[in-house]
């Protein structure tokens, strides 16, 4: 119950509490420890293993933790293919991987109980820590910097800065109306990468918070007669919500990963397909 | 909640993530996979293959079973015909050697035949001659008698 030593400062300070950044500097010079730690454990985690199935891989009859990785492997080499039919790209598909495991690995931190670790860091000293990396709006945006600066990489590659730029001038409402087009279009392809990176921020910060609502339910109350209402309550919702966000971090890894490779494709698209 | 630098972190180690999956999982699990799915159609080629030659060495063990049959029957003809030449010349001359033997017999019979003849001939003369000669003895006088003996003698 570390939500009633919080409790002091009332439910809104418990909930700033954890939604503070273990961070040093200062403005824009600050680095969010916490979120870049968790999230290279996790992709450290995911080279370890990666490592450990590519070491000795095995042709004929792979057992366990190889046929896992198999089929997610191969699940997302199918969405690639069918996004990309018979266009090749060696990049495509490792960045797929990349977006649907590490973002998985990085949301699924959601579903740890929301005290656990910081009180664990607490007593170690520290005061702030957000488990969840992708609840930070730097790790979800930067992803999906990461896959605009290759869409605008792609787009020149397949179409030319001639072509990348017509796109711009005739898209979508012809030649006579360019000064919209370019309007339309930069908010267009803008908007892709901010919805890609906002989504995830969105349903996970969300998630985080109805979480950390849950677990005020029996912090809040005072010990008491009050507790034995509360606390089964808290257990039945949290294990409910426990369950139902399973589905969302999967799914939203799944959605950040089909975006990545539809924005892709679509950047590899050439100006006839328009 | 700001945007911050730890954005540009992130965005190196997002770089830095593709890359290494890339290198550590992707490429040798993709790589493997092609091989193996290399490796399956290699096997059942082979065993589509393997399905063919068997359907032709049955077709040729039938055509082999079906000429040595034939031969079989050949050999078995030709056998039968020969022992029967060998039968029929056998009884040829079994016959030929039955003939001469027989035709042997014959003759010897009739020499044997020619010989007792004779022999009893000249026994019964020399018997009638000594017959004669005990009548004649008491009875006939020599002189007499000497005409008709000599002609006797003269006949046997």
């Amino acid at each position: 119950m570390s939500a009633a030593e919080n409790s002091g400062g009332g439910s809104v300070d418990y909930i700033q509490h954890h939604l503070t950044n273990w961070s040093v500097g200062e403005g824009f010079w600050t680095l969010n420890l916490d979120t870049l730690i968790v999230s290279l454990m996790l992709g450290a985690l995911i080279v370890f293993a990666a490592m450990r199935v590519g070491r000795n891989l095995q042709v004929g009859a792979p057992s366990g933790f190889q046929n896992f990785v198999e089929m997610v492997l191969d699940f997302v080499d199918k969405q690639v293919k069918d996004s990309f039919g018979g266009k090749d790209n060696k990049l495509i598909a490792p960045l797929a991987l990349t977006v649907l495991v590490w973002v998985w690995l990085m949301n699924f931190m959601d579903l740890i109980p929301v005290d656990l670790v910081p009180a664990i860091l607490h007593g170690v000293g520290l005061e702030h820590f957000k488990l969840v990396p992708t609840t930070d709006i730097n790790t979800t945006l930067a992803m999906a910097g990461v896959v605009f600066l290759l869409t605008v990489y792609y787009n020149i590659k397949v179409k030319g800065v001639v072509g990348y730029v017509k796109m711009f001038l005739f898209h979508p409402f012809g030649k006579f109306l360019i000064p919209v087009n370019i309007i339309m279009t930069a908010i267009e392809e803008l908007a892709k990468p901010l919805s890609l990176g906002l989504r995830l921020f969105g349903n996970m910060f969300a998630g985080e918070l109805v979480f950390l609502l849950i677990a005020l339910l029996s912090g809040a109350a005072t010990l008491g007669a009050a507790l034995l209402i509360w606390f089964p309550l808290q257990v039945v919702l949290d294990l409910g919500w426990l369950l139902f966000h399973i589905l969302i971090i999967t799914l939203q890894a799944f959605i950040f990963m089909v975006l990545t490779i539809v924005y892709l494709g679509m950047a590899h698209a050439s100006e006839d397909d328009h | 909640m700001n945007i911050t630098v730890t954005l540009i972190a992130q965005m190196i180690a997002f770089v830095v993530m593709i890359w290494l999956v890339n290198k550590f999982l992707w490429a040798p699990l993709s790589a493997m996979m092609e091989a193996r799915r290399q490796r399956i159609a290699d096997g059942l080629s082979a065993s589509e293959r393997g399905k063919h030659e068997l359907k032709l060495a049955e077709e040729r063990a039938v055509q082999i079973i079906k000429e040595a049959k034939e031969k079989a029957t050949e050999i078995l003809a030709q056998a039968n015909a020969r022992s029967n030449e060998i039968i029929d010349e056998a009884r040829n001359n079994a016959k030929a050697e039955a003939d001469r033997i027989l035709s042997g017999a014959r003759a010897e019979i009739d020499r044997e035949v020619e010989r007792a003849k004779q022999e009893l001939g000249k026994q019964v003369a020399e018997l009638a001659i000594a017959g004669a000669e005990r009548i004649l003895k008491r009875e006939v006088d020599a002189k007499a008698h000497e005409a008709a003996l000599a002609d006797l003698v003269a006949r046997i």
